[in-house]
């Protein structure tokens, strides 16, 4: 019971970051408790995703050929069937939405207990010992807990493995109970096209929460017009309708890459650092001097941004 | 149909704080509705409206000091709460997923609605798991991040939204009864109206302890030890300007220029 079973994340057809990243994360684990990783692959074209899966610390890739998509009753069962199989002391998945929505899932069948978003593990023999965030991201926390888990792992806290592995892989005959499929996916549409393509400009003026009222918008409207730049914001913006969602930078909106990006307002929550943290120079304009932003930015200022940003206008009008 | 929704008080953090043993000292903390519940109450009150819902309970785990936060629930127009709270909670610095599981589940066995509706997440321990979790206990059909939802419920369906990373939605019907965890956006939460807030006051809430929900002491204690929390070291290297605003819009400015990004 010292193994670890990682389960790989797929969309349409490609495997996505986060399945390589598992990998690093399941390896350091299994190399903590002294077992070997596990990977499960599940519907879609599995032969062809264990291949590419097949990277350095893998020690054997399951593949599950059953339908085409994530359905997250395959997923539970398939995993829950490899955890009998195996016995592993952990399953290890993505913080990803498909993760969300079948881990804890997994967790309940199987009684464990489960731990989500975690940025760092640890194994010293029965125990576990886990690090995230709570409060927005205000503080990290280290979470123990014995005997077997499910735990989620956030994106990006990990390299991706590379190299190539010697993994043997095995299909694993899971058997699927279709009466107990109780949701059909239906289609994907993306969402977000629209005038203006956020992720194509180089100076962003991205506006937070911060702003507190829809009136204020016009302020940072000044803003981006006086400096030619393209307005874009957090999440808060678009959920009140303030902005349209192709405005949307974040996890669930666009990753945008310009020279400059100006977050406005904006804590830096980690669904949002996702779409922007690969901007050339960040800066942040905050009154907390701790915002989680504070990391990330290349430049900062810690003041009210209803006094910065007329003084900037000012100066570009 | 009958719709529970799940809600919880939530603690928000000052600015500046301090942080004693394992937790926020108190008096960096406030308290609040989580915002994702409050997408979920906004959800089921529309269905009540839309005349798809007849009763809309909602549910809280939580002492006595978070009335004030689930009377939010029934000003924006749930007809009635149920409150778990009991001893043997007061201590717990982390319930973990399993022991909300219990709860909830138990209150949701006795209530039997058709449609259950949670947050994504909450704001303070962002498990982001305690709806699936409930849904696979009870027997449930679920979705999770869910950002819209068709009222009709034809022939007891849910087709909803998943959002799922870089703009893509899911498209998926869920047969009912079903949990489905709410994602912010998916409507405008309204503000609860003083007539709500005054009606809410006589609006029934029924305080229960483990014992009268039938879930033994045992079966929810918490396998999580939260054993240390600490300000994240702060990994920044940035400059910070110095000055008034007129000064560090000045710096601001230069920047821009230097870089080519603004004239
Ligand atoms: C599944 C999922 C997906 C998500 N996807 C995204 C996504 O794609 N994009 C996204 O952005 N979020 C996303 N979120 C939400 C994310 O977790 C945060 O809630 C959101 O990013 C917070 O936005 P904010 O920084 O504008 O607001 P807040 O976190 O409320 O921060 C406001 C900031 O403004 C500062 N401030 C307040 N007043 C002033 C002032 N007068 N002057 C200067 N500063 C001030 C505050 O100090 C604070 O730092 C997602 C969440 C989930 C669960």
């Amino acid at each position: 019971m010292t193994d670890v079973l990682a389960v790989a994340d797929h969309r349409r057809g490609d495997l996505r970051d986060v399945s390589y990243e598992i990998i690093t994360a399941g390896r350091e684990l299994a190399d903590e408790t002294g077992g070997d990783l596990h990977l499960a692959v599940i519907s879609g074209t599995v032969d062809d995703f264990a291949d590419k899966l097949n990277r350095e610390g893998v020690d054997a890739i399951h593949t599950v050929d059953h339908g085409e998509e994530f359905n997250h009753d395959v997923y539970a069962q398939a995993v829950t069937q490899l955890y009998d199989e195996l016995a592993p002391q952990f399953i290890v998945t993505p913080n990803s939405v498909n993760g969300l929505d079948y881990a804890p899932a997994v967790a309940n069948e199987l009684d464990l207990p489960i731990v989500t978003d975690t940025v760092d593990l640890e194994a010293d023999g029965e125990t576990l010992i886990a690090t995230r965030e709570m409060y927005g991201g205000k503080v990290e926390t280290t979470t123990q807990l014995e005997g077997d888990a499910v735990v989620t792992i956030r994106g990006a806290e990990w390299p991706a493995a590379e190299g190539t592995g010697d993994a043997a892989i095995e299909a694993f005959d899971a058997d699927i109970d279709e009466d107990a499929i109780g949701s059909t996916v239906t289609g994907f549409e993306e969402v977000g096209g629209g005038d203006v393509d956020i992720s194509e400009a180089e100076l962003l003026v991205s506006v937070g929460r911060g702003i507190e009222e829809e009136e204020n918008l016009e302020m940072i409207r000044d803003l981006a017009d006086a400096l030619d730049a393209t307005l874009s914001s957090s999440r808060p913006i678009v959920d009140n309708g303030w902005l349209p969602k192709n405005r949307q930078v974040g996890q669930s909106g666009k990753v945008v890459t310009p020279d400059v990006y100006i977050a406005i307002g904006i804590s830096g929550a980690v669904q949002h650092v996702a779409g922007m943290k690969g901007s050339d120079t960040i800066v942040a304009i905050n009154t907390d001097p701790n915002a989680p932003i504070m990391d990330i930015a290349d430049y900062a200022i810690v003041d009210d941004l209803f006094d910065v940003v007329p003084e900037l206008i000012d100066e570009f009008q | 149909m009958k719709i529970l929704v799940t809600v919880k008080e939530v603690a928000t953090v000052e600015d500046e704080f301090e942080i004693e043993g394992t937790e926020i000292a108190g008096q960096y903390l406030g308290a609040d509705l989580n915002e994702w519940d409050d997408y979920a109450i906004e959800e089921a009150v529309q269905l009540q409206e839309d005349g798809i819902a007849d009763e809309v309970v909602a549910v809280t785990i939580g002492p006595e000091d978070c009335e004030q936060t689930i009377r939010q629930a029934l000003a924006k127009g749930a007809d009635r709460a149920v409150r778990v709270w009991d001893d043997a909670l007061e201590d717990v610095d982390l319930l973990d997923v399993n022991a909300k599981t219990e709860i909830l589940s138990a209150v949701i066995e006795a209530e039997e609605p058709d449609l259950v509706l949670s947050g994504v997440q909450a704001g303070d321990d962002s498990f982001g798991a305690t709806g699936v979790s409930v849904a696979e206990e009870i027997g449930f059909q679920w979705g999770a991040v869910v950002n819209h939802l068709e009222h009709d419920l034809e022939d007891g369906v849910a087709s909803v939204r998943r959002e799922l990373e870089g703009g893509v939605e899911e498209l998926t019907d869920i047969e009912l009864p079903a949990v489905l965890t709410i994602q912010t956006g998916i409507n405008e939460p309204r503000y609860a109206s003083l007539r709500g807030i005054r009606q809410a006051q006589r609006k029934e809430l029924n305080v229960q302890t483990l014992d009268d929900i039938g879930v033994d002491e045992s079966t929810i204690e918490t396998e999580l030890e939260l054993t240390e929390m600490y300000e994240p070291e702060s990994e920044s290297d940035a400059t910070v300007w110095e000055g008034s605003a007129d000064e560090t819009a000045g710096e601001l400015g230069e920047l821009l220029r230097d870089k080519g990004v603004a004239q």
